[in-house]
């Protein structure tokens, strides 16, 4: 009969429309602003840099060795190394970046940088409400807007970053070491 | 629009028209509304992603690739590292190559459930399949964003592996949408292949016969559609595809109807994959241990991978001359081969089957144009 399969089509319809009022599934629209849906774990946006400690200056992890500027795909990032230095985590004297910029409006949120650096020092935030009315200076974050603490990597990434800090307590542990060799021995 | 002689016209559809959104034109010629000729005219969408690809490390062009067909960027990375990892001679895990044929066959539901509802978008069906389509698409989404952090630009894959291994819950979460999307599919059909309206647009409309289809080289579902059997993950069966149990879909007319079936059978098909997949994963590393991300330099040489992306034959080729970048990168892409006979298919229709047709091949422009 013609007109037989708009009809079980639009049963089809009816089911879905009439079956959101008592199936969740069936109900799949989020009013958005009002209503959120949790950020899964993984999820990344644009990337901050790490420090340990209160002070963003004297705790950044980071020591400009300048990986993440040459590997980053849109080049995006601008790394000037300084003069002089100060010590890591771990007691070694290191450099640090005098200006360390991302333009977020280049930036292609690949993940990249944090796969390639190897002190743990940039990671991906998961923030997205981003908008700014300053088209230039907003979307360029210079070394202070990027500093975030390590509190606020292990809240939002837990796993990976109880991984990363074991891997780092044990990496310190072996530099207390050999600073102190007779201490191990006892 | 110009008038070339008495009653025909010459059109111009696009770039800004609904179903090329910007991105795509044909120059049609018209007789009345029957189509005299038809050329695609692409281009808007180009950004020197083989130039790019060159001057980049080889690990930096993987997130380019992810733009090629940017709804499947799971297929893109693989077809990009398969390529890497015939050049640089790198073994992939067990566990990495059941890893990607999952996230490939996930990748190939969304893309097909889009595709359809799109198909019938452009048919005037506006909203109620297209929207059916994505809410599938959203669950695979969500999956890719529990694995890899983002949703479209995964990003996922390295040549010698995978970035991240899964866990348990995102196996058991797969494996409930894999139960689930059997339900949906039987749903979604019941609201379409009986339909009057929709067999009425498509049956007979757009054939595509199968020499043509042979020598202008389609790939995919559209040369299936008109009845030859070439898959690559039977013909190559490149990963770990010959371990699995399932059946190639072959239409019978290429007509546009044959393409719509042939992407829902397909479905079926990866889910059949999927189970079998989820089955026998086994544990281990996701990494080739001899794997060097940053700084490779692949010793000189050339190589061509292909995969069966959602598509059609997706491919890569490099040239290494020893140095950190390629020497050569090409891409292969299905879609702009597939469009190729667009105007084949449309000679002699009317011009409202035109978009129907155009929707059928299933093209994503970042792929034609890269």
């Amino acid at each position: 009969m013609l007109g037989l399969g708009i009809l079980k089509g639009l049963v089809e319809t009816a089911r879905n429309f009439l079956g959101s009022y008592i199936d969740k599934e069936r109900l799949v629209t989020v009013q958005f602003p009002e209503e959120r849906l949790p950020v899964a774990e993984a999820a990344r946006n644009f990337p901050f840099l790490i420090y340990d400690g209160v002070d963003p200056e004297q705790g950044l992890r980071c020591v400009a060795c300048q990986i993440c500027e040459k590997e980053c795909p849109p080049r995006c990032i601008t790394i000037e190394k300084s003069k002089d230095k100060k010590p890591d985590f771990v007691g070694k004297q290191q450099f640090y970046p005098a200006v360390f910029d991302i333009d977020v409006s280049v930036c292609m949120s690949c993940q990249i940088c944090v796969e390639v650096c190897p002190f743990d020092a940039i990671r991906m935030d998961n923030e997205f409400e981003l908008s700014t009315t300053d088209r230039f200076g907003g979307l360029l974050w210079t070394k202070e807007k990027l500093a975030r603490p390590n509190e606020h990597y292990e809240a939002i990434h837990p796993t990976e970053a109880a991984e990363v800090e074991a891997r780092r307590a044990e990496e310190k542990a072996q530099a207390d070491a050999k600073k102190q060799p007779s201490t191990v021995t006892q | 629009m110009t008038q070339v002689a008495e009653d025909i016209m010459e059109i111009s559809m696009g770039p800004q028209h609904p179903s090329t959104h910007g991105v795509f034109r044909m120059d049609v010629r018209l007789e009345g509304e029957r189509v005299l000729r038809l050329k695609p005219v692409f281009g808007y969408l180009h950004r020197n992603h083989e130039k790019i690809a060159e001057s980049a490390s080889y690990l930096a062009a993987i997130p380019y690739t992810d733009r090629l067909d940017y709804l499947c960027s799971m297929t893109n990375n693989w077809g990009y590292t398969l390529a890497v990892e015939k050049l640089a001679g790198l073994a992939v895990p067990e566990r990495a190559e059941y890893i990607r044929v999952i996230v490939a066959e996930l990748t190939r539901l969304q893309n097909h459930a889009g595709m359809v509802g799109f198909l019938l978008q452009d048919m005037g069906a506006s909203g109620t399949p297209l929207m059916y389509a994505f809410t599938q698409r959203e669950k695979v989404l969500d999956l890719f964003e529990e694995l890899s952090g983002a949703r479209m630009m995964c990003n996922y894959m390295r040549f010698g592996g995978v970035r991240v291994d899964c866990s348990q819950q995102w196996l058991e979460a797969t494996a409930r949408l894999v139960g689930a999307f059997g339900g949906f599919l039987d749903e979604f059909e019941q609201l379409l292949t009986g339909n009057e309206i929709l067999m009425a647009r498509t049956q007979g409309v757009g054939v595509l016969p199968r020499e043509l289809a042979i020598n202008a080289g389609v790939t995919g579902p559209g040369l299936r559609a008109s009845g030859v059997n070439y898959d690559l993950r039977k013909v190559d069966r490149y990963g770990v595809y010959e371990r699995f149990q399932f059946r190639v879909p072959l239409g019978e007319h290429g007509d546009v109807f044959d393409r719509y079936m042939m992407r829902v059978l397909e479905m079926r098909e990866s889910l059949k994959i999927l189970e079998q997949a989820l089955r026998d994963i086994p544990g281990g590393a996701i990494m080739d241990p001899k794997a060097k991300l940053r700084g490779l330099r692949p010793k000189v040489g050339e190589a061509y991978a292909r995969i069966e992306s959602p598509k059609g034959e997706l491919g890569f080729y490099l040239i290494s001359d020893g140095s950190p970048n390629p020497y050569r990168y090409r891409v292969r892409p299905p879609s702009l081969i597939n469009l190729t006979v667009l105007e084949d298919m449309c000679l002699g229709q009317n011009i409202a089957d035109v978009v129907v047709i155009l929707g059928s091949i299933d093209i994503v422009m970042g792929e034609v144009d890269r």
